[in-house]
């Protein structure tokens, strides 16, 4: 594995005002009728529909388990959602909650959402999580450590992590709104490739600004680039703030622009979120019928 | 040096206001880049927005967001603001008068439409801390029960606002539907949709929460279809659209159980335009029965 600072020293600069203005251009198109309901019908099989409250109860993972298996079943031919997010001390419940529904059980950990403890807690969390049948890894990276400057020390945690995941994904959490500047995204970003994660992810949710648009292309353009380097893919997920249909497919043109067509799977993309599941449910409903809908005929979430 | 003819130097370039929409507290344009210009005597008064089926969910979503929100404020809080509406009319009074004649009227009927609007205004901030006594009820029952039903906004309101009153039939619908806790999107006069605009700068310097008016312009028959349809509007209130379009409304409304109130009211009229029963046609009634035991055998279970 080559020295941690060679690929912080590479990262390429990042033209804010260029990003900004790019990520702007996704958001004019007009997409309609079969590609959008092609596209919703695609959003919601990439959502991690998560829960990661304080006072979730062993109920509230069970109905969102629910949901996540029956998002509307008054339309037909919906898919699922692509995972279920909760807390490790959920997985094992969440895990047979969903039994053979092919839907995944991610759970974050490493002292999330702060991730300030000792590297021995952050790796037990992630075994513990593991040990209970979880399929995918939600980390969050050590940002104190990134700012005092200590890249090495955040790519030598991402690969401990990772090793302890075994054979489940790991995601980094990069908690952008806490980096700052586009430079210090994309450093965490190749970081974070670097050192074997599966996928990127904007936020933990707890933060604002959590995902925008502009933080988004910049941490695609950093997958691209070891894409090219490489020819290894590596997923992203943006998690928090995305909370209505127009956003999230203006997400999906981004991530066709950016990366191509082989990222719009939910092997390699997926959306952090808790209500966007249902304000897409609408707009689907919306478009087989006419009306415009009403949550109040939507489960809660 | 020529001396100018005119003091303003929009009075000698002829170039049309352009008018936008008020949606949650902002004047957005709509969305779909629209425009239509009414006219008055063969000559366009203004560019409007016409309004699109997205322009009203957008204000649908606004409304829905404000409702509880203003619903939970003290009736006397909404009183307040509403009669904080009618100070600032009062305070701008002549530019409505004016508009009122760009858009067709005699001074004197401006001026009367001017003072009616304020008035009822004034009338229905009365009324926000006084209709649920009048309505309500404690009910005998025939069982150890407290039994009450008491009145409850019904949610969102679209006003299908009148086509002859520009100001105050908008003004005088709007009152009464936001006076118990409904918000409200009202779609404009679609000839004379000037002064809905204007007062809609009036809601926006009276405190009023934003969403809980939103006014859209445009094609009545175009908008009315969709807020009909929609599954969280609960009520329309009608504003003489005439029986064809009432009778489509009536039947785009059923799939979904709204509430159609067919306002058939002369605004000039005091007798019509004020009276506590327009506050009661946008309420639903919750009953409650409440178990008592008996505490006195004298009788009094409470």
């Amino acid at each position: 594995m080559p020295h941690p600072q060679s690929f912080t020293c590479s990262s390429p600069p990042v033209d804010q005002v260029g990003v900004i203005e790019r990520a702007k251009r996704f958001q004019t198109r007009s997409v309609k009728t079969q590609s959008k309901m092609q596209g919703l019908r695609m959003i919601l099989s990439m959502i991690d529909l998560t829960t990661l409250e304080g006072m979730d109860t062993p109920g509230k993972v069970k109905q969102l388990c629910f949901k996540a298996q029956h998002l509307h079943d008054s339309t037909a031919g919906l898919p699922t959602v692509a995972a279920i997010c909760v807390y490790p001390n959920f997985v094992a419940l969440a895990k047979r909650a969903l039994g053979d529904s092919k839907i995944k059980v991610a759970s974050v950990a490493t002292a999330f959402p702060s991730g300030n403890t000792s590297l021995e807690i952050k790796l037990d969390d992630v075994r513990m999580a593991v040990d209970q049948g979880a399929d995918e890894i939600d980390m969050v990276i050590s940002r104190g450590k990134f700012h005092a400057g200590e890249f090495g020390y955040v790519y030598d945690e991402i690969a401990e992590v990772k090793n302890a995941c075994g054979p489940s994904r790991l995601k980094v959490i990069l908690e952008t709104g806490e980096l700052g500047t586009f430079d210090n995204v994309r450093k965490a970003s190749d970081i974070a490739i670097a050192a074997g994660g599966d996928f990127i992810k904007t936020s933990t949710g707890k933060i604002k600004p959590a995902a925008t648009m502009p933080v988004t292309l910049v941490m695609l353009e950093a997958i691209r680039d070891h894409y090219f380097k490489t020819g290894e893919m590596v997923g992203m997920k943006p998690a928090g703030g995305i909370s209505n249909a127009k956003l999230a497919l203006q997400y999906l043109i981004m991530v066709q622009e950016t990366l191509g067509d082989s990222w719009l799977d939910n092997h390699w993309f997926r959306f952090g979120a808790s209500s966007l599941a249902n304000d897409v449910l609408m707009q689907i409903v919306k478009q087989n019928t006419g009306a415009y809908q009403s949550a109040d005929y939507f489960s809660i979430d | 040096m020529a001396k100018a003819k005119n003091n303003s130097a929009l009075d000698s370039v002829q170039i049309l206001k352009t008018y936008k929409m008020y949606i949650g507290g902002n004047f957005p344009r709509t969305e779909s880049g629209r425009y239509y210009s009414p006219q008055v005597n063969g000559k366009s008064i203004a560019n409007i927005c016409r309004a699109s089926p997205k322009d009203m969910r957008n204000a649908v979503v606004a409304a829905r967001s404000a409702q509880p929100p203003w619903a939970s404020r003290t009736a006397y809080n909404r009183s307040q603001i509403l009669y904080r509406i009618a100070e600032m009319l009062q305070g701008r009074s002549e530019q409505f008068v004016a508009e009122l004649q760009i858009q067709g009227l005699k001074t004197q009927d401006a001026r009367i439409q001017v003072q009616a609007t304020i008035d009822r205004m004034i009338y229905y901030s009365g009324w926000c801390d006084k209709f649920q006594q009048l309505f309500s009820s404690v009910n005998p029952v025939a069982s150890s029960h407290f039994n009450f039903s008491v009145l409850e906004p019904t949610g969102v309101v679209v006003l299908l606002a009148s086509q002859t009153s520009p100001l105050l039939g908008l003004a005088n619908a709007i009152a009464p539907i936001i006076a118990s806790g409904n918000t409200c999107v009202a779609i404009a006069n679609e000839d004379q949709p000037l002064s809905a605009i204007t007062f809609c700068e009036v809601l926006q310097t009276s405190d009023l929460p934003p969403g809980v008016v939103n006014v859209l312009t445009g094609k009545l028959d175009e908008l009315m279809t969709h807020a009909a349809k929609h599954l969280d509007v609960n009520a329309i209130a009608a504003d003489q659209i005439g029986t064809p379009n009432l009778e489509a409304v009536r039947a785009d409304a059923a799939g979904n159980l709204k509430r159609i109130a067919d306002l058939q009211i002369d605004w000039s009229d005091d007798n019509q335009a004020q009276n506590p029963y327009l506050i009661e046609k946008f309420c639903e009634v919750k009953t409650t029965w409440h178990p008592i035991e008996q505490i006195s055998s004298s009788g009094s279970g409470y």
